[in-house]
């Protein structure tokens, strides 16, 4: 904490100086150059790696969230296995699409955004007090965003008060929407969207959901090269996560890993994927 | 104009800390133990919604008696002070070494600070280790010193007593249960060798357990857990009692 502490070693003022539940409210009254909008933008456009789609749909009881592992740098694999899935708290999870190096700083300051509010004020944030908080965390990179560094994340939770799964999609103004039922983001989007369009149900159980989602990523991967479908010869598959009233659950190694190769399986006979009937 | 009177440092000193120590009394005592699985704080604490207990980070703890406005002051800024270290840094650079020495030169700026107010606060910063060899217990008092505890450790007006109770004993290895039932026992006790009945209502427990699968090791124990680990010790009737009790909120007891 060398900026903080420096001299006597006590806690400056502002650390006792009682304020705002929020962190970042916090880091940008004390350490405004450590938030990631208040970085001086460069110029001109910057090449990184960028994360693809992610997709989430509900089930009665919860929701689903999920994404492909490919990071791509103009037409170059840049990684094979990057997560782009991970818990915000214990009721809810966020995917991104993007800058693979914002997103990840920005999900890691949203964790700490939401746990520090819980720490401080004993208790949790609504579930659209949290997608709110996103909200301005994405609205605040926008200048970065116009340079080619945009962040689109999808995030999704269990609403306690609501009981139920509800997904929250984002554009890179920090503009929030509500999706019922399913939704992507990413360049992969478009293909995923059409494919959970045609199998989505709203009375999907947890299994069939996990399964919906495996489907439409790798329908993603099919049509849009940024998209990494399961990888067979390296072992590395989508990464799903559930989040219910028992709490946000990432499938294991072994339980993504049966459900992309059952995927993959029914795929080399039937190449285009499950079929929906024609009315 | 007048000579202002002469007060020797000595004389200034001792009666701050009298001042603080009087203050830190008024408050009830809670105790901090290790148990097989980690370390638990229980306190006597009618209010369930101002606590004493609370997370700081993964592993660390923050226990406090004395005046709740200025412990609550201090426990935020612990949260402040490892929430931005851990951003700046790394989680597993957030030591509770780090914070107590932060706390220590706080409330030892504080008290020696001619102009201020000493704290009315005594506390105690708790970290679970991987193995009990690895958990780290610190008692800060009023005056900013540190004390490294082992086993057991009380704060508040009572303390000294109830340590005493308590490093009689406490061994290491002690399952929840017997650590949390000792710790009534200890807080039971009262100063003239009375002892006096704390429903389960009225106790506020916590434990930072290192067997917990989550990253955060915080974790406060209510309601039927609580009565299940202290069965033995509380019968049905001083239950019944309890409910009618009224919650007066914490910062009553100053």
């Amino acid at each position: 904490m060398e900026p903080n502490t420096r001299g006597t070693g006590r806690l400056p003022a502002a650390f006792l100086t009682p304020g705002s539940s929020s962190f970042m409210d916090f880091l940008g009254a004390h350490a405004p150059e450590m938030l990631p909008g208040n970085r001086k933008l460069p110029e001109g456009i910057v090449e990184a790696p960028h994360g693809t789609t992610i997709v989430a749909a509900t089930f009665p009881g919860g929701v689903v969230l999920a994404g492909d592992r490919r990071a791509t740098m103009g037409n170059m694999i840049a990684q094979r296995d990057i997560e782009k899935v991970f818990p915000a708290d214990e009721y809810s999870a966020v995917g991104i699409a993007g800058t693979a190096g914002l997103a990840v700083e920005m999900v890691k300051l949203f964790q700490l955004e939401l746990e520090h509010f819980e720490k401080v004020e004993g208790t949790t944030l609504s579930l659209e007090g949290k997608a709110n908080r996103l909200s301005t965390m994405i609205r605040s990179n926008l200048g970065m965003a116009m340079q080619g560094l945009a962040v689109v994340p999808l995030f999704a939770g269990y609403d306690e008060g609501k009981e139920k799964g509800r997904i929250f999609s984002y554009d890179v103004t920090g503009g929030r929407s509500e999706e019922h039922g399913y939704a992507a983001t990413g360049s992969g989007s478009i293909f995923a969207r059409g494919s959970m369009k045609k199998l989505y149900r709203p009375d999907l159980t947890e299994e069939q959901a996990t399964t919906l989602v495996v489907q439409a990523l790798y329908d993603a991967a099919d049509d849009d090269s940024a998209t990494g479908g399961p990888d067979l010869y390296r072992n590395i598959y989508p990464i799903v996560t559930v989040i219910t009233d028992e709490g946000f659950r990432r499938l294991t190694e072994d339980e993504s890993q049966d459900l992309a190769r059952r995927v993959t399986d029914r795929r080399l006979q039937e190449p285009d994927g499950p079929r929906a009937a024609l009315l | 104009m007048s000579t202002p009177f002469y007060v020797s440092p000595q004389q200034a000193m001792a009666d701050r800390a009298e001042y603080a120590r009087k203050g830190i009394a008024r408050g009830r005592s809670l105790v901090v133990l290790q148990y097989a699985d980690g370390i638990v704080f229980v306190g006597e604490n009618p209010s369930r919604a101002l606590h004493k207990f609370s997370e700081i980070y993964d592993r660390i703890g923050f226990a406090a008696a004395g005046k709740y406005n200025e412990y609550e002051n201090l426990r935020i800024g612990g949260v402040r002070y490892a929430d931005l270290r851990g951003y700046t840094y790394d989680r597993d650079d957030v030591t509770a070494r780090g914070l107590a020495n932060v706390y220590a030169q706080t409330l030892g700026t504080i008290f020696s600070s001619a102009g201020e107010k000493p704290y009315e606060v005594e506390l105690v910063v708790a970290e679970v280790g991987t193995t009990a060899a690895g958990d780290q217990i610190y008692r800060l008092p009023h005056d900013g010193s540190i004390v490294d505890e082992h086993g057991s450790v009380a704060v508040g007006g009572n303390a000294e007593q109830i340590s005493g109770f308590l490093d009689q004993r406490h061994r290491d290895g002690m399952t929840l249960s017997e650590a949390l039932k000792l710790a009534v026992q200890a807080l039971s006790s009262q100063a003239n060798g009375a002892e006096k009945t704390i429903p389960a209502e009225r106790l506020e427990v916590a434990v930072l357990d290192r067997t917990r699968p989550q990253q955060r090791k915080f974790k406060r124990i209510r309601g039927r857990q609580l009565s299940r680990l202290l069965e033995a010790d509380v019968p049905a009737a001083a239950q019944a009692d309890a409910v009618s009790n009224d919650e007066a909120p914490e910062d009553a007891e100053e």
